[in-house]
């Protein structure tokens, strides 16, 4: 290791150097190019009072009607929210969620009555909402087979170990697999609208659109067997724990049924966030002249099998308009009009400093 | 590896030709290994020195952390393909180098020398040769091991040895073997020859060696001058014969060259703390966020099991938050992703390019492009603090030239127009067919002055061709070649050879030279030799018409007080033109001469071999015996060489020491002549306060000497403070104001940064307090010097008293160590490192700068004549001192710049981008899930954000390069580590930190409520990965935009680039192809197209954006607007002069002219000390080997040869002058009728007056007398005043010389003719030379008070004197 430093090059060196003498001498000279002389040309750009400055009022002036539209639209949009958990004694749902057991094999329903104050325009959008839950856990957001969900034969009987401890039950897999597919949202909600002579109309509900266009045409597909019939097809799987029905039996729909089922393509979207909702039908606009959702009373129906009370979950039910920029989103105007105001301040103060201050230095060096 | 390692020798027994005797000691072999591995130790080696880099364990634990699934956040892949590569990558570079190294080391192993083996001469490997080999060497050749030299093919057993490669001394010197063994002459008998030699270990000592030969039962001591050491060149001997004493290992030249250090730079060894830093915040994070998991998991996670059960082998929270911490470790470890040791390279590997290809680094004469030889050092060359510099090779060419001489009070070589570019160079060869065609000289008065037979000329010249010791080799009729032990007297020679008086060949008794073309023979009575205490040398010789005279050359201290009392005003004037050649940094020497009667020579001689005879003290008696003689001489003159600085020198030294680095010089070489060479470079001016010479030989007073010293510093430093307080408030507008940049400016005039140091010192200390001595001595302001020679720097050196001669030396603005041995040197470097913790650059040419440049940070060589090993040992390298000034304040400055500001950036890119994941933490159940893709965090640091931040650290450039050379203070960020250090790196990563919050919580805000116009949520885990990833992008690239300075082409193209390729990538991660192949790996299928389709996607970027980056320009601006540092001031300068449309050329222009008036400053003089510049480079003995003929080669072809050419009776004359020791007789038979001679040669007189006839003594006293009165009157500062002379006041002076120089000259005919008048027009004319020669100083001194026209006043004082 204690290598001495003496490099027995160095004697050779003068050997070498004393040696070529009358040979031809290549002109080492470096090559006179501006790459290699740096001197590429190039833009230089520097901060100074005359582009920072405007460069404020500018950012300042275009964020703020920005923030202003985008605070208006988002007030234009009206969302119902109702919070259905029942954990509260007065609230309908009380005894569903008290009662819960997961083998009750008959839903227990609750009736929540609401009210619009305001009718809603255009489409409608209803949504679930759940709290506390974490969809974005680690070990959650992996416990899926995509490949099975892809309709891959061979996943399908062999679930991802990744799905573990969701892939398999006494050597059987499960399809889906997974906990997310598990713990997948299942509460069925239906609306009324009381109309003011008495009768109580169902809300007719669309629960298809309500997923990506990619989900449901490229990565959720049902596995193709021999068989069309998707119960042949599931042959030989089990359905998740959790569930009632087995994966062919959610829909009547064949192109709403299996792993292309939008309420679970939804589902295996997972969440961002511990709190989040979830799209689940769209009242769709009849006609020109009623609005979707006129003003007045209605029932929402909830078929309760969705436990949330154990993790000290919420469940909600909300009803939105869109506009062109989504729901109703108040921060983003807000935001941005805060900024566009700093900017604009800002501006103001550094051009107050700058002028005050600022200026000295460089005018004196200038003319040097 | 090694085998057991023999006990330290006490002794070591070497017996001639005797292997197996030998082989008991178990002696190092000759064979030298300076390889690291070989095939089979590579790997493991190499490996293992490769993971004892921090980083790279580091990565290899991660990488095992990864492979465990419960912990596993990220894939495997992440981390290995970048370590994989890492790792390959250095060990192909290490493999080569040490493949490199295998193969020098085989060719020097490997390289033939003659051993005797077995009474025969075999060719023998050099790793073949054992201790105890008797080994032939030819001429030419490299000195295989140290050798005991037993003969040699010269008499005496002599031979010349080349010692450059080992302590850089060019100079020849000899060596000769003891008197028994240089009999042994052939093969045979030396193969016969059984001597034992006994002597010290193997050591480090250049210059000593001590050991006993025993043989035929008889005790011979060895001494260093009976060595050859290996690394030395055997020159001017046919072969000879040496016994191998120390071989490879063991040789004097290795055991001085240091141990190998890899060199790290300092902002390597930050970044290596900083890493460990952010490994301890790591920890940290993962602590924070396991408590959090532990937390959660107890009251969240527990409860949440029905829909998410627990791993398997996880059954508590607590095990849960153990594994939850390493898996954090994995996600986090992107703060310090392994992409950065790569482009740190990657960026140093461009700088180097740069450095290869400069231009104005590469040195067409010797066409050689500067080097980086290391490519790992850059930044730290614009960090440097101390310079270590050696002399010879580096500061000077080595090259003697005569530049000006003094005759008789006329001083020759000053260039008669100064204006004029290319003098034109004197041509000697119509004149004289011998004339050296490579010598250069510009004066045509003094060949005028040779030419018209002035005696006093000749005589001076005749003094220079008799007086050295010299020898000539002449291979065919003029064709001479000088082998002169200093290149001082090899200049000295040629130039008398050059003006007419050509030394051609000496002999024990003789030295024959051809005057004027007629070959003249003197005979040589005695050499009184040179030696240091002396300061002088002397010859007596005996002319061919009988008269006997000495010449002396030696010091002007020393020479001037032995001159005839009659000598006065010619004394006068020339320590006055002394004086100036000396503040020109010329090397002076003053000549003499004294004839001396039959009866004097006699005496002289008989009480000379009485002392020479003498057995004790001896040297004193013939010290005294020469000092007798050396009395009442007749001033010849003064020569003037120059040490002949490499170009630009000054300069760059000027521009260095504003840049605030100091300079040492350390050299070999003498005192006298390192000082010299201190004022020639700028180095020491005379403005100095003082200069302190430090040359005790013991501890205690070098210790005094120090101490006293620092008293004398701090006492004066306090008067110039008390003085400076007055001045203070002038001082300090031009400090705050221009922050240096005045005084760059202004830099030229300053000649030697005085007006800037003391600018800057005082800046730095305004008002001193009273304070500690080792504070006091941080403050000292003045400038100060000081010389300290080997001996005290030994002593200085010494564990005790390193503190006070840091302190000391550190104070001084010039330091300058002389008789310094390689190891010395090395010592000095890394005393400085060791104190000062300063960067340090070394820079030398020779073999003797190997272990300096080796100990310091930076080694540069120098690739001049000494060979290349300097150059092979070194980092830099390149062929002229002052490329030095564009390597560090251009080159050095920018990678230092464009390294900081990538680590910078690189840091906070990091932090923004990880610390994400440290905020989702709290969102996520601390699960230790990735805000982003995976591909996404594989190709972040790879692909998305290496290239533009690449661009930055290799092209980026504040300043154009003339700028920082103008400016030498923007230099100062770099050593005082401005612009990375621990504070710039909390800024970064602060601003990481709220970029990452600003990225993790504006997405959150928006998203989390936010759906797509079909009504689908937005706050889905992919989207909000695709948004935060996109706006990341988005905010590194535009900070980049922001940090990176220089727009070029390529910066643009990776930019754009890499967010073009972010995008590309992306689509394609998440296109339905992919993912039709690979369903389970591309689980982003479609969310590119459904999340940057909304318009509130774009938004929510938008405004991170504006988050991140409005206060940072806020922050920016405000900080350029109230402070802005020189190179802002400098950059906003200089695009205001482009907006000007000024032509960039006068720039430029201006630059060079600050540099420029340096050396116009140094042209002119300025009076001051006298400084003896009698720089004898040669040791004291040669006279005495010439005197005794040792070396002399007579061998029979040469004097064949001679005789031939002359007459056949020399060889008789010579015999007779050996034998009978009279005078040959002045007959034509021995040379050709001396005629010129004797008229040339002034009449054996003791008269003081070297003018001519003794009846025009007193007249000639008389009109000397006046203008001597004049030189009185003249204050000392005349000379001082002379370059600040109007040129139309310097113009008719010296018009006015050269016309008295032209009439002065004049044969006496003539001059009477002109001045017909006086009887003594001859003398006269001469003295009005001398007035003039005065007459224009003083003009000088009142043109520069009046103003008043010259030629006026000249007249004046001529009408006066007639």
């Amino acid at each position: 290791m204690m290598a001495s430093s003496y490099s027995a090059k160095d004697e050779d060196g003068h050997i070498t150097v004393s040696g070529p003498g009358g040979g031809t001498l290549r002109n080492k000279k470096p090559e006179n190019t501006a790459f290699k002389q740096q001197r590429l040309p190039a833009w230089q750009p520097i901060l100074t009072a005359g582009t920072v400055l405007p460069a404020f009022f500018i950012i300042g002036l275009i964020f703020i009607p920005i923030g202003i539209g985008l605070y208006v639209t988002s007030n234009n949009i009206k969302e119902f929210e109702i919070d259905y958990t029942g954990d509260d004694t007065s609230s309908p749902c009380y005894n569903c969620a008290k009662n819960f057991s997961w083998n009750n094999t008959k839903s227990c329903t609750c009736t929540i009555p609401f009210q619009l104050d305001q009718p809603y325009e255009s489409n409608v959008f209803m949504y679930y909402g759940l709290s506390n839950f974490y969809q974005n856990h680690r070990r959650y957001v992996k416990s899926r087979d995509d490949s099975q969900l892809n309709g891959n034969i061979d996943s399908l009987k062999k679930p991802s170990k990744e799905c573990e401890p969701y892939a398999s039950i006494d050597n059987k897999p499960i399809a889906p697999c997974g906990a997310i597919a598990n713990s997948m949202f299942n509460d069925t909600l239906t609306l009324f609208y009381n109309d003011p002579n008495g009768t109580s109309v169902p809300i007719p509900l669309t629960s298809t659109g309500i997923a990506w266009w990619t989900d449901k045409h490229v990565k959720f597909r049902n596995p193709v067997g021999t068989n069309s019939n998707l119960t042949a097809v599931f042959q030989g799987t089990v359905k998740p724990v959790n569930w009632h029905r087995p994966v062919y039996e959610l829909d009547t729909d064949p192109e709403n049924n299996g792993f292309i089922n939008e309420d679970f393509i939804v589902w295996m979207r997972t969440a961002a966030l511990p709190t989040f909702r979830k799209l689940y039908r769209i009242i769709q606009k009849k006609n020109n002249m009623a609005p979707t959702l006129p003003r007045g009373n209605y029932t929402l129906v909830v078929d309760y099998n969705y436990p949330v009370r154990s993790f000290e979950g919420r469940k909600r039910m909300i009803l939105s308009t869109i506009s062109w920029m989504g729901g109703k989103n108040p921060f983003l105007g807000i935001a941005y009009i805060t900024v566009g105001s700093v900017c604009f301040f800002l501006g103001v103060v550094l051009l107050v400093i700058h002028h005050k201050y600022g200026n000295r230095n460089n005018s004196a060096n200038i003319s040097n | 590896m090694f085998r057991k390692r023999p006990p330290p020798e006490e002794e070591r027994r070497v017996r001639a030709n005797d292997r197996e005797y030998n082989e008991k000691f178990q002696y190092a072999s000759n064979c030298i290994m300076t390889s690291k591995y070989n095939i089979i130790t590579f790997l493991p080696v190499n490996l293992f020195e490769q993971f004892q880099e921090v980083a790279n364990t580091y990565f290899l634990f991660l990488l095992i952390l990864q492979l465990i699934p419960q912990i596993s956040s990220l894939s495997w892949f992440t981390t290995i393909v970048p370590l994989a590569l890492v790792l390959s990558i250095t060990a192909v570079k290490d493999a080569t180098d040490d493949y490199f190294r295998h193969k020098s080391d085989n060719q020097v192993n490997n390289r033939q020398s003659q051993v005797l083996i077995r009474g025969s001469l075999q060719n023998e490997k050099w790793m073949n040769v054992r201790v105890g080999d008797i080994i032939k060497l030819e001429n030419n050749q490299f000195v295989a091991a140290d050798l005991l030299l037993l003969s040699s093919t010269e008499p005496h057993g002599l031979c010349y040895i080349e010692t450059a490669e080992l302590d850089g001394e060019t100079n020849m010197k000899v060596r000769q073997s003891v008197s028994v063994t240089s009999e042994l002459g052939d093969p045979n008998n030396l193969a016969s020859f059984d001597g034992e030699v006994v002597c010290e270990p193997p050591n480090n000592k250049l210059d000593r060696f001590s050991g006993t030969l025993y043989w035929r039962e008889k005790k011979y001591s060895l001494t260093n001058q009976n060595m050859l050491l290996r690394g030395c060149v055997l020159r001017n001997t046919e072969a000879c014969y040496g016994l191998v004493i120390f071989a490879g290992p063991d040789t004097k030249l290795m055991q001085n060259s240091g141990r190998t250090k890899f060199k790290r730079t300092s902002i390597d060894r930050l970044m290596n703390t900083l890493v460990l830093w952010i490994f301890g915040f790591l920890v940290c994070m993962g602590m924070i966020l396991a408590v959090g998991n532990a937390g959660w998991e107890k009251e969240v996670g527990s409860l949440f099991q029905s829909y998410l059960a627990w791993d398997t082998p996880v059954n508590n929270f607590l095990f849960s938050a153990f594994l939850s911490f390493w898996s954090y470790v994995i996600i986090l470890n992107t703060v310090v992703p392994i992409s950065l040791y790569v482009s740190v390279e990657v960026i140093r590997l461009g700088h180097s390019y740069f450095i290869n290809w400069d231009q104005q680094m590469f040195c067409s004469q010797c066409n050689t492009a500067a080097e980086a030889r290391t490519t790992t050092l850059n930044e730290e060359l614009g960090q440097v603090e101390y310079i270590f510099s050696d002399k010879t090779g580096t500061l000077t060419q080595n090259i003697m030239t005569f530049n000006k001489c003094s005759i008789n009070g006329q001083s020759y070589g000053d260039l008669t127009d100064p204006l004029e570019t290319q003098p034109k160079r004197l041509d000697f060869s119509p004149f004289n067919p011998l004339a050296d065609p490579d010598f250069c000289f510009y004066d045509d008065k003094l060949l005028e002055s040779v030419k018209v037979g002035d005696s006093c000329t000749h005589e001076f010249f005749r003094l220079l061709s008799l007086c050295h010791t010299v020898m000539s080799e002449e291979k065919s009729e003029g064709e001479l070649v000088y082998k002169a032990q200093s290149p001082d007297e090899g200049a000295l020679v040629t130039a008398a050879r050059n003006f007419g008086f050509v030394f051609r060949s000496r002999t024990p008794g003789t030295i024959t030279t051809t005057e004027m073309g007629r070959t003249v023979t003197y005979s040589l009575l005695a050499i009184l030799d040179f030696n240091n205490i002396r300061k002088r040398m002397s010859v007596i010789v005996r002319n061919p018409e009988g008269r006997i005279r000495l010449y002396c050359k030696g010091a002007d201290t020393v020479l001037l007080e032995r001159l005839h009392p009659c000598n006065q005003e010619v004394m006068s004037i020339t320590s006055d033109h002394l004086n100036e050649y000396a503040a020109d940094g010329l090397r002076t020497l003053a000549l003499a001469y004294r004839d001396l009667s039959e009866d004097e020579w006699e005496a002289w001689s008989e009480s000379h071999r009485f002392a020479d005879k003498a057995t004790d003290c001896r040297e004193d008696r013939l010290a005294a015996a020469y000092e007798e003689i050396e009395q009442n001489m007749m001033l010849l003159g003064a020569t003037a060489i120059e040490d002949k600085l490499q170009e630009g020198v000054p300069e760059t030294i000027a521009v260095l020491s504003l840049a605030n680095i100091k300079i040492w010089v350390l050299t070999g070489d003498k005192q006298e002549t390192a000082v010299n060479i201190g004022y020639s470079c700028k180095m020491l001016t005379d403005d100095m306060t003082e200069v302190f010479i430090i040359s005790g030989h013991t501890v205690q007073s070098v210790r005094q000497e120090l101490r006293r010293a620092r008293e004398r510093m701090i006492e004066l430093s306090r008067t110039r403070d008390g003085v400076k307080e007055e001045g203070m408030q002038g001082w300090r507008e031009p400090c705050f104001n221009g922050n240096g940049f005045k005084e760059g400016q202004e830099g030229g005039d300053t000649a030697g940064g005085s007006g800037g140091g003391v600018g800057k010192q005082l800046h730095g200390s305004p008002l001193p307090p009273p304070l500690p001595l080792s504070n006091l001595m941080d403050n000292i302001s003045g400038e100060f010097a000081i010389v300290i020679n080997g001996h005290s720097l030994a002593h200085a050196l010494e564990a005790d008293m390193e503190a006070e001669f840091v302190s000391t030396a550190c104070a001084c603005k010039a330091v300058i160590c002389c008789r310094v041995t390689p190891l010395q040197k090395a010592q000095v470097v890394e005393l400085i490192k060791k104190r000062k913790k300063a960067v340090t650059l070394a820079i030398g040419d020779g073999a003797n700068d190997i272990s300096m440049i080796k100990s310091a940070h930076i080694g540069v060589g120098i690739s001049g004549q000494e060979g290349i090993q300097a150059v092979l040992a070194s980092d830099y390298s390149f062929s002229q001192f002052r490329f030095l000034q564009r390597l560090l304040l251009v080159h050095g400055r920018w990678s230092y710049l464009r390294m900081c500001r990538f680590l910078c950036y690189f840091f906070y890119k990091n932090f923004a981008f990880t610390m994400v994941h440290f905020w989702f933490g709290f969102f996520c159940g601390f699960s230790a899930q990735t805000v982003y893709d995976q591909y996404f965090i594989t190709l972040f640091n790879i692909v998305y954000t290496s290239l533009p931040v690449l661009a930055m650290g290799i092209f980026d450039q504040d300043v154009p390069d003339h700028r920082s050379l103008e400016y030498p203070k923007l230099y100062e960020p770099g050593q005082l580590n401005l612009l990375f250090n621990k504070r710039e790196f909390f800024i970064c990563i602060a601003q990481g930190i709220y970029t990452s919050v600003v990225l993790f919580f504006v997405p959150y805000a928006v998203l989390s409520n936010a759906t797509q116009s079909n009504g689908v949520p937005l706050a889905d885990y992919q989207t909000f990965a695709v948004t935060t990833a996109t706006a990341l992008v988005i905010v590194v690239s535009v900070q980049i935009v922001l940090d990176t300075g220089f727009w070029t082409v390529f910066n643009h193209v990776f930019v754009w680039g890499s967010l073009g390729s972010y995008f590309i990538i992306m689509f394609a991660l998440h296109s339905q192809t992919l993912f039709r192949i690979f369903p389970n790996q591309f689980h982003f299928v479609g969310s590119a197209q459904s999340t940057l389709l909304q318009p509130v996607v774009w938004l929510t970027i938008a405004l991170a954006t504006a988050i991140c980056i409005v206060p940072v320009l806020a922050f920016r601006f405000l900080k350029l607007d109230l402070k802005p540092q020189l190179s802002d001031t400098v950059r906003y300068t200089q695009l205001v002069r482009q907006k000007r449309r000024k032509p960039p050329g006068r720039n430029t222009g201006s630059a060079w002219r600050g540099t420029g008036s340096v050396s116009e400053g140094r042209l002119g003089a300025r009076g001051g000390s006298r400084r003896s510049g009698y720089a004898f480079a040669h040791q004291e003995g040669f006279g005495e080997l010439i005197t005794s003929g040792k070396n002399m080669r007579l061998s029979s072809l040469a004097l064949a040869s001679f005789a031939s050419r002359h007459s056949s009776s020399w060889i008789d004359t010579l015999r007779r002058k050996k034998h009978t020791h009279t005078p040959p007789s002045t007959s034509g038979e021995c040379s050709p009728a001396p005629s010129f001679i004797s008229v040339s040669v002034p009449p054996l007189s003791n008269s003081s007056s070297i003018l001519g006839g003794s009846q025009e003594t007193p007249i000639e006293e008389e009109t000397v007398a006046a203008p001597a009165q004049n030189t009185q009157m003249i204050p000392a500062s005349v000379t001082q005043t002379l370059p600040a002379l109007a040129p139309d006041a310097e113009a008719p002076a010296s018009q006015v010389s050269a016309q008295a120089t032209s009439s002065g000259v004049l044969t006496p005919t003539a001059s009477k003719s002109q001045g017909g008048d006086s009887p003594g027009g001859w003398t006269l004319s001469l003295g009005t030379v001398q007035e003039a020669l005065f007459g224009w100083k003083v003009i000088a001194s009142r043109a520069s008070s009046s103003n008043s026209p010259g030629p006026t006043s000249i007249a004046k004082e001529t009408n006066q004197i007639k």
